[in-house]
């Protein structure tokens, strides 16, 4: 594993790596929406709206596993001043705020035709609209501080303090009186849905993480190059002319 | 063309499919592009000699 905090070391193996992963969440996307659209059976209350699942619920748990890995990798950074650390967490919020944004958006389109309403306040949306805040937040940050070192060191606070969220959006269907359904799948007592239902669902829910698989490591070869040209530049600048 | 009627909740399923399609993919290419740019402006600094 050490090896491969090695930047350079990690740039051969995410070169090779990235177009398997990426090939993966393709076939994977394809095969899991065949299903979703033509075998899964249409749900006995919601109807064919219920198709809806397999796009919704995939990007509402990548929405909080990624922010789970920039937790992770924020650790990382803080405590053994790994130095992907921050690379990781940089590179994997935009793709965060596109899964939350999703989450959000398909969300929506649920809750118009079974709910009646495009948006309520109750905790789980509302918990999952400031994780979306939390991203941007973060992704601004980085932006905003110009000394590297300072912002890694920012980014890194906001990321563990945003981590409470977490926990909060995943029981706030319990804690809360929310018109959010509950936990379907992640029960104690094992998944209560049929397997009709719930093999498409995993399928896109591997599809997506295998997505993100790749796509972190196009974005973090992204910005360990990125890093790299700054160097570069700060060199040149230095250099008599 | 009953299956995209999708039951009468077409105007809900294909919205929530077309936009994640067209965000992951937006997600991928500008993702793509920027490590290209990059990957040519890091070869660039590493050969100034090449610049015309």
């Amino acid at each position: 594993m050490l090896h491969y905090a090695n930047p350079q070391h990690f740039l051969s193996l995410a070169r090779r790596l990235t177009p398997w992963l990426l090939g993966a969440a393709l076939l994977l996307l394809a095969v899991g929406v065949y299903l979703a659209l033509f075998v899964a059976p249409p749900d006995y209350q919601q109807g064919e709206a219920s198709r809806i699942m397999y796009v919704h619920v995939p990007a509402a748990w990548m929405s909080m596993f990624v922010y789970g890995c920039m937790a992770a990798a924020s650790v990382a950074a803080f405590v053994f001043k790994h130095p992907l650390g921050d690379v990781a967490a940089k590179a994997a919020a935009p793709a965060g705020a596109v899964f939350t944004a999703l989450a959000l958006v398909t969300g929506m389109l649920w809750g118009k035709p079974m709910w009646g309403a495009w948006w309520v306040w109750d905790a789980r949306l509302t918990s999952v609209l400031i994780l979306f805040f939390l991203y941007i937040a973060y992704i601004a940050l980085w932006d905003a501080i110009e000394e590297p070192a300072r912002a890694a060191r920012m980014a890194r606070i906001l990321c563990l303090v945003g981590a409470v969220n977490i926990p909060i959006i995943h029981f706030s269907v319990d804690w809360w009186n929310t018109l959010h359904q509950g936990s379907t799948v992640f029960r104690m007592d094992g998944p209560k849905m049929p397997v009709s239902m719930l093999t498409p669902l995993l399928i896109m829910a591997i599809a997506y993480t295998v997505l993100f698989a790749g796509l972190l490591l196009v974005r973090m070869r992204t910005e360990i190059l990125a890093r790299r040209l700054r160097t570069l530049r700060l060199n040149l600048e230095g250099a008599p002319a | 063309m009953t299956f995209f009627a999708m039951g009468g909740y077409a105007i809900y399923v294909w919205p929530a499919y077309g936009i994640s399609a067209i965000a992951l993919i937006g997600l991928g290419v500008t993702s793509w592009r920027a490590l290209r740019r990059n990957e040519r402006l890091v070869e660039l600094a590493d050969n100034p000699d090449r610049r015309s």
